[in-house]
């Protein structure tokens, strides 16, 4: 499987052999000056899209788009008191996407010149009339108006890229300090950065220039137990994030206090690597002797950082429109919520469930003002009071569940990929009543209560789920009662969503999420976040997870 | 562009050691070119390629280094790449794990290139994928399905006298076939080196046998169950066995983060950990499954025993690691191959009394790394075994198991595939741990 999420950072940092490709992260390297330099003209740009599109219409096109773009990133990797890495990346070139007989047809090239990109589309029409002759039905788009010359940037306080890299490895390396100086056996940290600097244009009339910015900051440590052989690690509690550097500078109205007893603290629109550093290092200590669980039924309090990724796993690939229609039934997989079972009107989830589709969210990963096929973006409502009341999909899709309007869901991970249906950001809407997650662990008599990013597996029609996280504390009586070890939980989507009993209110919402989601053949990555609340689940299956070898 | 001879390739990279002025230099050239076709519910979805040809540059001075890349070749072009990786170099820090560039090395002759492969058209292409529409169409089931071919060449230089030159063929296909009402499924993966053996037709076959086998799954109990891995089950999707490979990293094991760590400190290297029938090695010779004779150190792959009648033989030893231990360094070679006999799956049924058939495992993930538990669910053809034959098909599981004991519960080890690039047995393992039941189809 080449679904290259991020799996953890003790392996990723073991040694050059075993670095994880990072779709997104190719590209030229290049000097970092280079990543602050202007490069995409938006006049020359229009120029050579209306080549491009001027040239699939004399071919035979009805329909042509052009995306020219210029992605830039980079990585930072550390471990203990040293740099293992440090990559600046770019890739420049152009993708024109064509319809021809009713086919789609796409061809790629890093000339960007106006014969560069008369030739790709040229040879997009090609390759679309020769899949024609298999095609069994015309693609139907959903009308599209052309919204003329418009731009979108996120909105960031600074570019990343504008920090010196010694400014961003001497924090990396502060917080590995903070880590060793609490007891941590070993640390490894990373910085990701990226920059999609993304001309669209399409033959509806559209010239669309967007730069989009988006970070990660990360870590896991570990700590051993020589004598017994045992180790275990802890994860960063930071979310991936549409925001600029100052995501790096922590603000304490960012800070949100985690339940009593825990010292945990959840970030909102700033983190401060440092502070979670030192915690994560007792708490792996800590973790070393905790208590393993007995396995049985529990009441669930997940933290917003570990209930981004169920989200993630449980309604937001279960309600991508090309999965539900079998498009990905040989690598992702389909989904349990077809057509016929969305008419049944069965509940997804209790009526307190209400989780919605956006790509709008302020400092979220999916936010764009218009996706890659030239939709304005906007928010939607994929499951109101528990049922299922729409997918995610684009253009193409929009007319097989009888719509005529795109839900902006186009996006490919750079020029030279087709874009395809992606996730958008997937949300559980807070509470509407006051409640802190004090006030939820208070009325929980037999609990746990799990924070940040672990082990998460889920079956291929999003039905049976294996959740764990990060840190794990036993719920006793309405109180925190010291720290569970070998925690995961297994359900049924509806019947985990059924049984969700209690949300926080807006106070507690923030923004967790997946910097290397992948899908399709061959695998492509995007970014997507999932806001939520601290959300109470009653009497879930819990098993143990250790087991004794050798 | 995207393929140089070795000669070419050569003349480029002695043409980049020649601009530098750093204290070491090593260039690398990577080129490779790819093609696609994909579909799904019996249409093609897309098609595509893509060329692709990129030098790295890596210049040191003392214990600096600095790397940057070009895909252009002209002598400007490569002159600029070496003068930026000589700036990156100078602006670095220490790296307090260098080692010196390698100097010569005497390297086996690759058997990884087929010209038949390299040659594969979109027409080539188009047709695997009507050939296996057309047989789920005859049969009133849905395919879908995707063949990826790719050539690709590495070639190596450094100022140490260090020269090396590589190319290779691959192609992988892989078919789901369904069942047009979604309640059979089943999967048929293979990969060659020269696409003359490629039987895609056969393949679909497998897989919609599967499929239309897998109507009316029952289901059964969770629990430890004696199941024959195919395969794929042990392969594909980032199986169990190369995730059991892929852990035998020495540095992590003396660290003390691993399976193979030893409590009190050091490794399980010259361990018995597995049963004695269990013997993997890599060789990048073998007829089937011929792998890279160079690793991107520039280290030579050789025949080598990783576990043996069940004792871990060696571990993986980077250069830096290697010196620190005194110990040789290991390259990391592109396959593995685990020992085998002559049973085939259906011998190994008819041997069974009872027990499940599992053609794929999905969506495997790490649990815990101290007993390198993993979780995953099967998927696309789960068959339940009884008195030698196959009785029924059964709905789908969660596991929770470690390869460890996986590998310490072997009943019967088959006749191994080529599958990703190893050489992988169907095994038949007793007490396989499924924890619960799939709905999933």
């Amino acid at each position: 499987m080449k679904r290259r999420e991020f799996v953890g950072l003790t392996s990723l940092a073991a040694g050059a052999l075993f670095l994880p490709n990072f779709p997104g992260f190719g590209g030229t390297l290049v000097d970092p000056a280079r990543l602050l330099e202007p490069m995409m003209d938006a006049a020359v740009n229009k120029r050579l899209a209306d080549a491009a599109m001027n040239a699939a219409k004399s071919a035979g096109a009805s329909y042509a788009d052009v995306r020219i773009g210029r992605y830039l990133n980079q990585s930072i990797f550390t471990r203990e008191k040293q740099v293992q890495n440090i990559a600046s990346g770019e890739s420049y070139g152009a993708g024109v996407r064509v319809l021809a007989n009713g086919t789609w047809g796409f061809a790629a090239t890093n000339t960007v010149t106006e014969a560069g990109l008369v030739k790709a589309a040229q040879t997009a029409v090609q390759i679309a009339k020769a899949n024609s002759k298999v095609q069994k039905e015309p693609v139907k788009l959903a009308p599209q108006k052309g919204y003329g010359d418009v731009t979108w940037k996120t909105p960031i306080q600074q570019n990343a890229f504008e920090v010196p890299i010694a400014q961003k490895v001497e924090l990396l390396l502060a917080a590995n300090a903070k880590a060793l100086d609490n007891g941590a056996n070993f640390v490894n940290s990373a910085l990701f950065q990226i920059n999609e600097q993304k001309y669209f244009a399409s033959t509806d009339g559209s010239y669309i220039d967007q730069d989009i910015h988006r970070i990660w900051p990360t870590f896991g440590v570990t700590a051993i137990d020589r004598a017994s052989g045992k180790f275990r690690t802890r994860e960063a509690l930071s979310a991936p994030m549409g925001l600029g550097y100052e995501y790096m500078v922590p603000k304490a109205a960012d800070k949100i206090a985690g339940p009593a007893g825990t010292g945990l603290i959840g970030y909102k629109n700033s983190y401060d690597i440092l502070e979670d550093a030192a915690l994560a290092a007792k708490q792996t200590k800590e973790k070393l002797t905790a208590k393993s669980v007995t396995p049985g039924k529990y009441d669930l309090v997940l933290d917003p950082n570990h209930l981004g990724l169920t989200i993630h796993e449980s309604v937001g690939h279960a309600t991508e429109l090309d999965r539900v229609l079998g498009y990905e039934a040989n690598y992702a997989g389909t989904s349990f919520a077809t057509l016929d079972w969305k008419k049944q009107n069965k509940p997804y989830g209790s009526k307190v469930v209400n989780i919605v589709a956006d790509k709008l969210q302020p400092g979220s990963l999916g936010a764009v003002g218009y996706d890659d096929e030239g939709v304005k973006t906007k928010e939607w409502n994929i499951i109101k009071d528990g049922v299922l009341v729409d997918y995610q999909k684009t253009r193409d899709q929009a007319h097989i569940v009888g719509q005529n309007e795109s839900d902006g869901c186009s996006y490919s991970q750079s020029w030279q990929d087709v874009q395809f249906q992606r996730m958008a950001n997937i949300s559980l809407k807070p509470g509407t009543q006051k409640m802190s997650v004090d006030d939820m662990i208070k009325n929980v008599d037999k609990g746990i209560y799990i924070a940040g990013r672990g082990s998460f597996s889920i079956d291929q029609q999003r039905y049976n789920f294996q959740f764990g996280g990060t840190v794990y504390y036993a719920i006793e009586k309405g109180k925190i009662a010291g720290m569970l070890e070998d925690v995961a939980y297994q359900a049924n989507t509806q019947e985990f969503w059924n049984s969700c009993a209690a949300i926080c209110d807006e106070s507690d919402y923030r923004l967790f999420g997946s910097f290397f989601d992948g899908k399709g053949q061959p695998s492509q990555v995007s970014a997507v976040s999932h806001g939520s609340a601290h959300t109470r689940f009653n009497g879930v299956n819990v098993i143990n997870t250790a087991r004794k070898v050798g | 562009m995207a393929l140089l001879s070795r000669d070419e390739a050569q003349a480029i990279l002695t043409k980049v050691l020649s601009f530098s002025k750093a204290d070491e230099c090593e260039a690398a050239l990577n080129g490779r070119t790819r093609g696609n076709i994909r579909y799904a519910r019996n249409a093609v979805s897309t098609a595509g390629g893509s060329d692709n040809i990129s030098l790295v540059v890596q210049s040191r001075f003392g214990k600096r280094s600095g790397v940057a890349t070009c895909n252009q070749f002209d002598d400007e072009t490569l002159r600029r790449c070496v003068q930026r990786a000589e700036e990156i170099a100078r602006l670095a820090p220490e790296d307090p794990e260098y080692l010196p560039l390698l100097g010569p090395q005497q390297y086996l002759s690759p058997t990884t290139f087929a010209p038949a492969t390299a040659a594969i058209s979109p027409d080539v292409r188009a047709r695997v994928a009507a050939d296996s529409i057309a047989h789920c169409e005859g049969r009133k089931l849905s395919a879908a399905g995707y063949l990826e071919d790719g050539t690709r060449f590495t070639a190596m230089r450094n100022s140490k006298g260090l020269e090396a030159f590589q190319q290779s063929t691959t192609l992988d296909f892989s078919v789901t076939v369904r069942t047009p009402d979604g309640t059979g499924s089943g999967y048929a993966v293979a990969d060659y080196t020269d696409v003359a053996q490629l039987d895609a037709k056969a393949l679909t076959k497998v897989a919609a046998d599967k499929a239309a086998g897998s109507i009316g799954a029952k289901a059964i109990e969770p629990g430890k169950y004696t199941v024959i891995l195919e395969p794929a089950a042990l392969v594909s999707d980032e199986g169990m066995f190369n995730r059991l490979m892929y852990a035998l990293d020495a540095r992590e094991a003396d660290e003390g983060r691993s399976f193979l760590s030893k409590k009190g400190g050091g490794n399980q290297l010259g361990q018995r950990l597995f049963d004695e029938r269990v013997t993997i090695y890599s060789d990048p010779l073998n007829a089937q499954a011929p792998g890279d004779v160079f690793d991107g150190d520039g280290l030579p792959v050789k025949r080598m025993a990783w576990i043996e009648k069940g004792v871990v033989k060696n571990m993986y030893y980077s250069r830096f690691w290697a010196e620190k231990n005194k110990k040789a360094a290991t390259a990391f070679p592109s396959g593995f191959i685990m020992e085998g006999g002559t049973q085939s799956v259906q011998d190994m049924i008819k041997s069974t009394a009872r027990g499940i058939l599992v053609t794929r495992l999905w969506y495997i993930r790490d649990v815990d790394p101290q007993s390198l538990l993993l979780t995953g669910l099967t998927r696309d053809g789960t068959f339940y075994i009884e008195n030698g034959k196959i009785k029924h098909p059964i709905k789908n599981m969660r596991f929770n198991e470690s390869p460890i004991i996986m590998l310490n519960n072997v009943e019967a080890i088959g006749k191994p595939q080529r599958l990703g690039g190893n050489l992988v047995p169907p095994l038949k393992i007793r007490d396989f741990t499924f924890t619960s039941l799939s709905d999933a189809v």
